[in-house]
């Protein structure tokens, strides 16, 4: 393969620069200094802190309320990634077929992403209210069928709903993308064999998706974990006793509400550690089936 | 040639709107109010402003307490933080720890501002006063929960509103029985309602140390008080269908609920009164009481809402200005202006009887407010009555209704939920003493 290098360095650093100097400001800076908070008790308005070692991760892990917290997230990651791929998928080959009026379709499945967390988890508190509309209609069927209020895995169910949902049209994208590129002359082909519609789906266009398969798997993964605390501030603040406290909400709600500095930025290392672990097993196991060309 | 003339001549005024300004001095005050609590507060602003042609206040509001204080928080540790900050109870403790704060007393006594501290409701500025009585920050939008009742269900079974807790038992089993369709008792779980200002109604304590004014090696205690049974009978009032959960999870919070028409009684702050007056159910009769109590003694209720903050590090004029404002804002005529704009009620002793004296609080939209000073003012605060003076309180609260709810959805006892709350905020309290070791409460 021929490869393209700057012969001066300088110049290459140079062109760099701007995005390494971004990229330090507001990511490794940011991170140095809340790995720094992790390991002493920081005071909310200045004026000192004191340096602790492990005591804030010890007292985090100690405490059997955060693992059910990694717990629920570890749900939520998989529940909101399987249903937002599945749906995303099947609305993207729907699209890809090009039935009627499918182009109208697919600049309409691109408007839910650019609506904000803590309106999704709005619209969906009115939806899954048991009090009004559709779920009234349920219970009125099924007496007490339907009460996230006090039930919390019906409360998480309705999380991850709404998570799932705000990203399908991200996923729809790459999905559609990916299905367009594959070439027709393949498919067509297949279909002259005499492959159905799902038969040609299982055999040629899944398969050929597989890299953006995994690459909108490692997002979504990543995103519930860290860009899920919108939803669940609007639809459950982390209740009820707990059911969706997800590590995001719990860092969100201890940092900058309850202004104990230094727990979140444990939690946040924490975190962070976790996404990076997982990322990893993704890459290690999951890649390898993946084939790109 | 004619184009010119207009613009130099915008361009002049221009120049003397900037230099106008310029000559007054600026100062920042950010508050937390939002809505239309927001509006008012930004009005005394502008009031001010034009009361003045020295100084200027420039205010800037944000969607709640919890952010303001976050905001202030990291404009004061990058050195831009405003004069004035208006501040939760909730942020009370680790503001005075931080000692980042310039005490209005001493403030108004540096800039020979006379104000009558004693002026001020005893149940107010003992809140914000440090363990020596001395006020640290100046009490503005205060408020305390009380009762809110339907009249006609109330009339229906011909009860009167219920001064204690048997006799609320007692009527929401008379309204169940008159109409066994409507919804009595449409309850929120609320740390502040059910805890809090029921520990000090009640005259128990909710931590040791005085409800944590002597000390930093303070501990919850609240599992071995009344507050415990008092948890008891409203989960025995829900599990009997006597009360009905309305939270915002459900669709229809408790004050939803209530200014519609679907339940009979509603707790909150008396600062709601202003917003179910002008926003209710057609043919809604309602008035408000104090909190019940347990036996036949009350105590003051604790006040809540926010108090103004004068942070540490501006400049003497900045100072000026703000020691204007606050004298300002304690004026009978701005106290009246705010308290007649938000359901807030007067902070002073002299504008509350002077408002009496007009008849303000005898008339429609007004009655019914002074309720909150009656509760304020029930007794002379004691030990336990003062107000709540204790590190991390906002995760506290959190345990506390994630407890709750465990126990209300009947995963464990409530003796449970509270032993387990209390060692949660126990540990929290020492992780705060940890923070600050070495130093004490001022």
């Amino acid at each position: 393969m021929r490869r393209a290098y700057f012969k001066n360095n300088w110049v290459a650093a140079l062109m760099v620069a701007p995005q390494l100097i971004i990229v330090f400001t507001f990511f490794y800076f940011p991170t140095s200094q809340a790995l720094y908070w992790a390991f002493t008790l920081e005071q909310p308005w200045g004026g000192g802190n004191t340096w602790v070692g492990f005591d804030n991760f010890a007292a985090i892990l100690g405490d059997a309320y955060y693992w059910d917290s990694i717990w629920v997230s570890i749900v939520y990651a998989i529940g909101s990634t399987a249903l937002s791929v599945i749906m995303a998928l099947t609305l993207a080959i729907f699209a890809d077929r090009q039935l009627a009026g499918y182009k109208l379709y697919r600049v309409g499945m691109i408007w839910p992403y650019a609506i904000a967390a803590p309106a999704v988890g709005l619209a969906f508190r009115f939806i899954f209210t048991p009090g009004a509309g559709l779920m009234m209609f349920i219970n009125q069927m099924f007496p007490d069928l339907w009460n996230p209020v006090d039930n919390g895995t019906q409360a998480m169910g309705m999380v991850i709903v709404a998570g799932a949902w705000k990203q399908v049209a991200y996923n729809f994208i790459f999905f559609l993308a990916g299905l367009q590129s594959i070439p027709r002359s393949l498919i067509e082909a297949g279909a002259m064999d005499g492959a159905r519609v799902l038969r040609r789906m299982r055999d040629i266009q899944l398969p050929l998706l597989a890299p953006t398969f995994f690459f909108v798997l490692v997002i979504n993964i990543t995103d519930s974990f860290t860009d899920s605390f919108g939803i669940v501030d609007t639809m459950t603040a982390g209740g009820p006793s707990r059911a969706t406290n997800l590590m995001v909400y719990k860092i969100f709600n201890d940092g900058f509400q309850g202004l104990d500095y230094s727990g979140a930025a444990a939690q946040s290392i924490i975190l962070m550690l976790l996404v990076i672990a997982l990322t990893f097993v993704q890459f290690r196991y999951i890649e390898r089936k993946v084939h790109y060309t | 040639m004619n184009k010119t003339y207009p613009a130099l001549a915008a361009l002049a005024l221009a120049f003397c709107a900037t230099t106008a300004s310029a000559d007054k001095i600026k100062f920042d005050y950010w508050y937390g109010l939002s809505g239309d609590l927001g509006e008012t507060l930004a009005e005394t602003c502008n009031r001010f402003n034009a009361s003045q042609d020295k100084y200027e206040a420039v205010c800037t509001g944000y969607d709640g307490y919890e952010l303001v204080v976050q905001s202030a928080i990291a404009a004061f540790r990058a050195g831009k933080a405003p004069a004035l900050l208006q501040s939760f109870d909730a942020g009370t403790a680790d503001l005075m720890m931080s000692g980042q704060f310039y005490a209005v007393t001493q403030m108004m006594k540096d800039y020979n501002i006379e104000i009558n501290w004693d002026d001020y409701f005893p149940g107010i500025a003992n809140y914000y006063a440090s363990s020596k009585g001395e006020l640290f920050s100046m009490p503005f939008n205060s408020s305390t929960a009380v009762m809110y009742y339907n009249t006609d269900d109330l009339a229906a079974v011909n009860m009167p509103a219920p001064t204690t807790w048997a006799e609320f038992d007692a009527t929401l089993k008379a309204l169940k029985a008159k109409n066994p369709e409507k919804c009595s008792y449409g309850y929120e779980p609320s740390v502040w309602v059910d805890l809090e200002q029921y520990s000090s109604i009640n005259n128990v304590p909710l931590a040791t140390n005085n409800n944590g004014y002597d000390g930093l090696d303070t501990q919850y205690v609240y599992n071995t008080t009344s507050a415990v049974k008092h948890m008891e009978d409203i989960k025995g009032w829900l599990d009997a269908g006597l009360a009905e959960m309305k939270v915002s999870a459900g669709g229809m919070n408790s004050q939803e609920a209530f200014s519609q028409n679907i339940c009979s009684f509603f707790f909150g702050s008396i600062a709601n009164h202003s917003s179910l007056h002008l926003k209710h159910a057609d043919g809604l009769n309602w008035d408000v009481a104090m909190i019940p109590t347990e036996t036949a003694e009350r105590h003051n209720s604790v006040v809540g809402g926010a108090s103004l903050w004068v942070l540490a590090g501006k400049t003497e004029e900045e100072y000026r200005g703000v020691a204007e404002y606050l004298k300002f804002i304690a004026t009978p005529e701005e106290i009246k202006f705010w308290v007649s704009n938000t359901g807030y009620i007067a902070v002073t002793k002299s504008a509350f009887d002077a408002l009496t004296a007009e008849g303000f609080y005898s008339a429609a939209p007004y009655k019914g407010r002074e309720v909150a000073i009656t509760s304020l003012t029930a007794t002379e605060p004691g030990p336990l009555n003062r107000g709540f003076r204790l590190g991390s309180m906002i995760q506290h609260r959190a345990e506390w209704l994630s407890e709750v709810q465990a126990a209300l959805a009947g995963q464990k006892t409530v003796q449970e939920a509270y032993d387990t709350s209390v060692e949660r905020g126990n540990a929290l309290l020492e992780k705060f003493a940890k923070t600050y070791a070495g130093k004490t409460l001022p």
